[in-house]
């Protein structure tokens, strides 16, 4: 080897390294800033009880209403978009596999939808809400949320089923199966452990949005009971106790972003887990 | 076109009684993007026979396969044009059923694509897909059709466990099954061994021997000896016709054109 040769590889490799030392060190200065402050004031009281005097200034109790609340939320939400998001998935790798331009031009349109900000969909979502005559509820925000995550979901799937080889569906259907038969019992099955993960990824973006509830399903010191009454999100509470002068409020926020952080992390790296190994 | 041994001497002569024909195809043009694939292809294929169908890669060896099932319904850029009769139906007739005019024909691919499922499940998809519920019916034929193709002894025990864990020899005998298992006419192989071993290609070739008296075997290959050892007729193809056909000791022995005897003369 070249002089040159030999030190433009230890350049670029250290460049490499560099550059992937900054994002490492970013990632844990973040979980370190938030763990810092956040990790102290968790207690069991933090976890279990909703605030007491109100979410603003009172400084006793705890932030169950915003756990509970994004719970529910994040999961109605991610119910409502698999069942949408699976039939349009399929429909996609099944039927208009024979219309290549169509399915080129749905795939860009999701695209684009993954990349609207979210608190667009808020808009959109308060918008509705408001033709509709509904006021700030649990149910608005799913429907909101599900809104923003289906594209994300029918894209991640779409991905999964791209790589179901062609001699599978071959095989299915020279069995006999209908394109019907092949969707469900076959392409379904084989992409289950990548659906796992796209629904996952789903609920990661869902569960931690903030302005896409900003609008729609409020704030609350209770936990819903029910889809029309409001109900707080974590980000929610990250975003309003925060703003508060009271230390107590302001601590209680550092824990609601310790749960939120610790749930997304735990979501990726269960995502990553469940990818298909071959 | 077709003949039997004993018309060696008359090869415009097509169908003698001992050459029913299963499959009869009839001036068939494949087009992709403006290339011309096949061209312009008739041809007989007679009931339990083997029919090879011999010629280099990239000669529409497979896509006539592809045709005879319609699987070129799955390939966007693929258009069929002309007519393939089965028991005397035209498969391209819309009015027709497609599932069951595959149900006549077992897929045999260059790589054997398990579904995914049990063992168990693979063999029972398509016989379920018949329209059987009947359990005991259906854990019968599982049996029946892997003791057909010689893994009953080695799956029994493994029944219910997924098929992708199976070696692939294995996975190719049970994908042989699984199209067994609809109880078809034909088989329809494409480079059936291609991904095998000696070993375990020489029992799908035994399987299909023991086959051709209740199956007809349409088989895509490139490899010369392998088409010696099954053949009972050769169409020979070459870049989308068939350049020669007839019986395969006729084929072999006493090649008319030139680029088939090259072939037979480098295949060697």
């Amino acid at each position: 080897m070249t002089f040159r040769r030999k030190y433009e590889e230890k350049f670029f490799r250290g460049l490499c390294f560099l550059f992937t030392a900054i994002i490492v060190f970013a990632l844990v200065q973040i979980i370190w800033t938030i763990a810092q402050k956040g990790v102290p004031s968790l207690s069991w009281q933090i976890v279990s009880q909703e605030p007491k005097g109100g979410f603003y200034f009172g400084k006793e109790g705890g932030i169950l209403n915003a756990i509970a609340g994004s719970f529910y939320l994040a999961v109605s939400a991610t119910v409502l978009a698999f069942v949408i998001s699976l039939p349009v998935a399929l429909f996609m790798n099944i039927y208009l596999m024979k219309y290549q331009r169509i399915l080129m031009g749905i795939r860009f349109f999701l695209d684009v939808l993954w990349g609207v900000p979210s608190i667009v969909y808020g808009a959109f979502g308060f918008t509705l809400m408001m033709y509709l005559g509904y006021k700030n509820s649990l149910g608005a925000g799913v429907v909101t949320v599900a809104a923003m995550i289906t594209p994300i979901m029918i894209r991640a799937m779409d991905e999964v089923l791209k790589t179901i080889p062609i001699g599978l569906q071959e095989a299915s259907y020279a069995l006999g199966s209908t394109k019907t038969e092949t969707a469900y019992k076959i392409f379904f099955k084989e992409a289950l452990p990548g659906f796992a993960t796209a629904i996952l990824l789903a609920f990661g973006r869902g569960i931690g949005d903030a302005a896409a509830v900003l609008f729609t399903a409020g704030y609350t010191d209770y936990v819903p009971h029910s889809f029309s009454q409001p109900t707080a999100t974590l980000p929610l509470a990250i975003f309003f106790q925060l703003s508060s002068p009271i230390e107590e409020v302001q601590n209680r926020a550092y824990a609601a972003a310790v749960i939120l952080t610790l749930i997304v992390l735990v979501l990726s790296v269960s995502a990553r887990m469940l990818k298909p190994k071959k | 076109m077709l003949s039997t041994i004993e018309s060696i001497h008359q090869r415009d002569v097509t169908v003698v009684p001992a050459n029913i024909p299963i499959v009869e195809i009839d001036k068939l043009n494949v087009y992709s993007k403006g290339a011309h694939l096949i061209k312009n292809v008739s041809t007989i294929i007679p009931k339990n026979k083997i029919t090879v169908l011999l010629g280099p890669s990239g000669c529409g060896k497979t896509t006539l396969l592809k045709c005879l099932n319609r699987l070129t319904d799955l390939y966007p850029d693929l258009k069929v044009k002309g007519s393939i009769c089965i028991d005397g139906e035209n498969i391209f007739d819309p009015r027709k059923d497609i599932t069951s005019i595959r149900q006549k024909m077992g897929l045999l691919l260059q790589r054997p694509y398990p579904l995914p499922m049990s063992i168990y499940d693979n063999i029972a998809y398509g016989i379920k897909l018949k329209g059987i519920r009947n359990k005991k019916i259906i854990s019968e034929k599982v049996e029946k059709h892997l003791r057909e193709v010689a893994l009953w002894d080695e799956v029994k025990d493994r029944l219910k466990t997924s098929a992708q864990r199976l070696s692939i020899g294995q996975q190719q005998r049970l994908c042989l099954a699984r199209g067994l298992a609809v109880e078809p006419e034909i088989i329809l192989a494409d480079e059936p061994s291609s991904a095998l071993d000696p070993i375990s290609s020489r029992v799908i070739e035994e399987e299909f021997i023991r086959l051709k008296s209740n199956y007809t075997i349409i088989l895509v290959t490139h490899i010369l000896r392998q088409a010696k050892r099954l053949a009972d007729n050769v169409i020979f193809m070459y870049y989308g016709e068939i350049v020669e056909s007839g019986p395969a000791e006729e084929i072999f022995e006493n090649p008319q054109s030139e680029i088939l005897k090259e072939y037979l003369r480098i295949g060697h």
